[in-house]
């Protein structure tokens, strides 16, 4: 069992969430402060409607929440869910820099029996 | 220092790892290659790799299974996408169960792995592209240490 907590379908939904070029151009903005959706919408060449259902996507895999202030819905990207997925990468980098020294040892082995 | 960058990408979700080695790329090449030398390096610590077939042509596979602490012994395959010796390899690596045979719905892995000669040696580009979270409990399961496991279990603890 492994032992951290982000679930399997959590994964895949910041997965599929981040699988699309807006929304990661969203969630990087959002990162670093919140944005009502229209401000959003007068950044893309597209409609209102297909902004807020991009939005939708990030809110289901965590990576964005919603705050409403007046009349406006403010988007705020979400740090822990980043970082968690941040720290898996960090899990497979150690395992790659395992992996390259004993390649190394190998290598270098063969070089001193040559 | 033989690892000289790492990028990832938690956006794209790439991990992008360049080594150098004092070696020419044939030579690097070889640990590829080679089950016998494949297997001294592939698995994580303490989980020491046997490659039980190894066909190391354009849609060969292989299989492999690891051998760890506490006797647990998971089960991987490859298939090679396309060879360039000795400049380029990409292979797709999934999760089989323990008759050795891939788990079917559960979507490979693709890796491309780069050799470039560079002034005293090669140099070694591997990127690995996750494409669901059914890879990523692969590697964790098969890759991680307990204690690399329980240190992103901690980080989670701090962030919720």
């Amino acid at each position: 069992m492994v032992a951290y907590k982000l679930s399997e379908h959590e994964v895949d939904q910041v997965f599929q969430a981040l699988a699309d070029s807006t929304r990661r151009d969203i969630f990087s903005r959002t990162i670093e402060s919140g944005c009502s959706i229209s401000t959003l919408a007068s950044q893309y060449d597209m409609s209102f409607a297909a902004v807020q259902k991009h939005v939708t996507v990030l809110e289901r895999a965590e990576l964005v929440t919603k705050t409403r202030r007046g009349r406006e819905q403010i988007v705020s990207g979400c740090v822990p869910t980043l970082l968690k997925v941040t720290a898996l990468l960090g899990a497979f980098e150690q395992l790659w820099r395992h992996r390259a020294s004993g390649i190394e040892k190998i290598l270098n082995e063969e070089g001193e029996g040559s | 220092m033989t690892v000289i960058s790492v990028m990832t990408s938690p956006e794209e979700l790439t991990l992008t790892i360049v080594a150098e080695f004092e070696a020419g790329a044939d030579q690097v090449w070889q640990v590829w290659e080679d089950p016998r030398k494949l297997e001294r390096w592939w698995g994580p610590p303490t989980f020491p790799a046997t490659f039980s077939r190894h066909d190391f042509v354009v849609d060969g596979e292989s299989r492999y299974h690891m051998t760890g602490p506490n006797g647990e012994t998971p089960h991987g395959w490859w298939r090679i996408i396309a060879i360039d010796k000795p400049r380029r390899l990409e292979f797709a690596h999934g999760l089989a169960d323990d008759s050795g045979e891939p788990v079917s719905g559960v979507p490979p892995m693709p890796s491309l792995v780069t050799f470039d000669a560079i002034d005293n040696g090669t140099r070694m580009t591997t990127v690995t592209n996750f494409t669901s979270a059914e890879q990523m409990e692969l590697m964790l399961a098969m890759g991680m240490k307990d204690g690399m496991r329980e240190a992103i279990g901690q980080i989670d603890e701090v962030l919720s």
